[in-house]
């Protein structure tokens, strides 16, 4: 199955030159994604839609027409993108209709949305075989894929333990090798601490780079959908074929999409790297402090000049993040009540109102419940000056402590993850432990800037564990892509000796 | 921080979210330690600091204004739980 270990350029290539067929890595993707059906990884695998797919661009090679830049690639998607040729269901029950028992259904009874998603629309443009469905926490709220109404996704690493979320499965999808990227979605960390967490590369795009039309809503002024992949130029591939305006999302800004993969190739040499203090204080384990201490000393080996910057305000990101992405949440949900599809409980003899109640009662499991009472609390009269609008004061200072920072670095060099990837079950019953696991993909995401997370080592193996991955993040000013993935392509060179 | 049964109750009519009465107490406890810590916000001065809402609004781009084809009805109805005379069909609520 050597196709599946090839890049993204190198399997696009292969498919253009008649190296491989688009029909044989189909086939060997939908074979590999069977053999590691235990990793839960996908809710719904399109085995029709992506055979036909692979064998209209192989007719298209022989009839000589010329393929689009992921010709044959096999990527997975985030089940909060709508696609109209499989199920979307957000990994929660609301979405899904009623079994003959009166009862939510499972995955396979889930919506079929009217439209795709634009990235979705995008990648089908650029050739990509869409293989699947993946895994999410339900509604993307959570950091351990463990929130899905359909079970949790393993990390492949070890089958103990959480791969992160919320893009749980679009992360194992890649790391397990059942398809060369995925798209997922970051509205808190939810690309980049899975990526640190499955040891692979996940960008989160600046909030505006990549349309949200047909991204199931969390928190729209912080949602943004990026790729997933094992190598930095294979995501920069992706991220290209998805980036740019759109007349349907009016937050997709017409700021002009970099050469992304131009800037791979680029010299990080002369480049100004800035590590913030704040973000390597208690709490972080300390092989991972040593692993980004390493990975910033080779940076510095290779040109880079290091300088320390303050984020003095990083410590409220987390109070912040959870009054803000909650309250937007509340409103955001307040569209599954049952009447226009997925699914509707009706009391007997009930009344529209009864209806409400008892379908999102059967519906949203408990982290999104909790998550809609606690942005109806602090949206809620009496409450909305101390809770949300001091978020939004907040979030103001937490952008411009970037703004200054960002006027002496190019970019800047923290942890993904305090912890490597902890037990399935261990955070569970602790949702603020929970939320603290997402303490240095927050900010950024308040401030709506570019970030990735690109592996740099693993942990010591141990007597009870195998070494887990560890992934560096990187963060750039909004629409600073191509510097990112400049010196995301030196760490990945620097790190891999 | 302590959060009232009937608190969590009121904000639950709001958000039109019924709760099984274990749900309810657990609820009381995790709203209680979550508000609880995001109480830390009250610490930060910020007198005179403008709120940020969104981060996108000085680039939002205007479009042409079109007439395009917008969702027929046929299609907007297919995964309606229940539909009649061509539209959604839900519950009476005249009287409510």
């Amino acid at each position: 199955m050597a196709a599946l270990d090839l890049s993204v350029s190198e399997l696009s290539a292969a498919v253009k030159k008649g190296d491989v067929s688009a029909r044989e890595i189909a086939t060997n993707a939908l074979e590999r994604i069977r053999e590691k059906s235990s990793l839960n990884a996908f809710l719904h695998v399109s085995e029709q839609a992506v055979l036909a797919a692979a064998a209209d661009i192989d007719a298209r090679r022989q009839r000589g027409e010329a393929l689009g830049p992921l010709a044959g690639v096999p990527i997975a998607v985030k089940d909060a993108l709508c696609t109209t040729d499989a199920p979307t269901t957000c990994a929660s029950r609301i979405l899904t209709r009623r079994g003959p028992d009166g009862k939510p259904g499972g995955a396979a009874a889930g919506w079929r949305p009217p439209y795709d998603a634009t990235a979705v629309a995008r990648l089908r443009g650029a050739g990509a075989l869409l293989v699947g469905k993946t895994n999410m926490d339900e509604f993307a709220m959570g950091s351990s894929g463990e929130n899905s109404a359909f079970g949790p996704a393993k990390n492949p690493a070890d089958p103990t333990r959480t791969p992160g979320g919320s893009s749980s499965g679009s992360a194992v999808a890649v790391a397990g090798g059942m398809a060369l990227a995925s798209l997922g979605s970051d509205t808190g960390g939810s690309i980049r601490q899975p990526a640190a967490l499955c040891g692979i590369v996940g960008i989160k795009p600046s909030y505006g780079r990549v349309s949200r039309y047909g991204l199931v809503a969390f928190a729209s002024s912080l949602d943004q959908i990026g790729p997933f992949a094992r190598d930095v130029r294979s995501a920069a591939h992706v991220l290209a074929a998805i980036a740019g305006p759109d007349p349907h999302d009016a937050t997709a800004a017409p700021t002009p999409v970099g050469d992304y993969a131009a800037a791979c190739e680029r010299d990080v040499k002369g480049l100004r790297v800035g590590v913030p203090e704040e973000y390597f204080a208690e709490g972080l384990d300390p092989e991972i402090a040593a692993s980004i201490r390493g990975a910033i000393a080779r940076l510095e080996g290779a040109g880079c000049s290091i300088r320390p910057v303050k984020l003095p305000h990083t410590r409220y990101g987390v109070a912040t993040y959870y009054v803000v992405a909650t309250a937007e949440a509340s409103s955001n949900l307040a569209r599954f009540d049952g009447v226009r599809f997925g699914l509707r409980i009706e009391p007997e003899r009930g009344t529209l109102t009864t209806m409400y109640g008892a379908t999102r009662e059967a519906g949203f499991g408990a982290e999104v419940k909790r998550r809609i009472l606690l942005g109806t609390y602090v949206l809620s009269a009496g409450y909305y000056d101390a809770y949300y609008k001091k978020a939004q004061q907040a979030r103001t200072l937490i952008r411009r402590d970037f703004d200054a920072a960002f006027a002496n670095v190019d970019v800047i060099a923290t942890p993904t993850s305090p912890t490597p990837a902890f037990r399935l079950g261990e955070k569970v019953d602790d949702p603020l432990a929970m939320y603290l696991a997402d303490v240095y993909t927050l900010p950024a995401s308040l401030a709506g800037i570019a970030g990735l997370s690109v592996p740099c080592g693993a942990t010591a193996a141990r007597a009870d564990r195998p070494p887990l991955p560890i992934g560096i993040q990187l963060l750039a000013p909004a629409f600073g892509e191509e510097t990112l993935l400049t010196v995301a392509a030196g760490v990945e060179r620097l790190c891999r000796s | 921080m302590s959060i009232t049964r009937e608190t969590v109750l009121h904000v639950a009519r709001l958000a039109r979210l019924e709760l099984e009465e274990d749900e309810v107490a657990r609820m009381q406890r995790d709203l209680a330690k979550i508000l609880g810590y995001m109480d830390e916000l009250s610490a930060l001065p910020t007198e005179g600091i403008p709120a940020t809402a969104q981060v996108a609004a000085e680039r939002a781009p205007l479009r042409e204004d079109q007439l395009v084809p917008s969702l027929e009805q046929e299609r907007a109805l297919a995964e309606a739980p229940r539909r009649g005379a061509g539209a959604f069909a839900v519950p009476g609520f005249v009287e409510e």
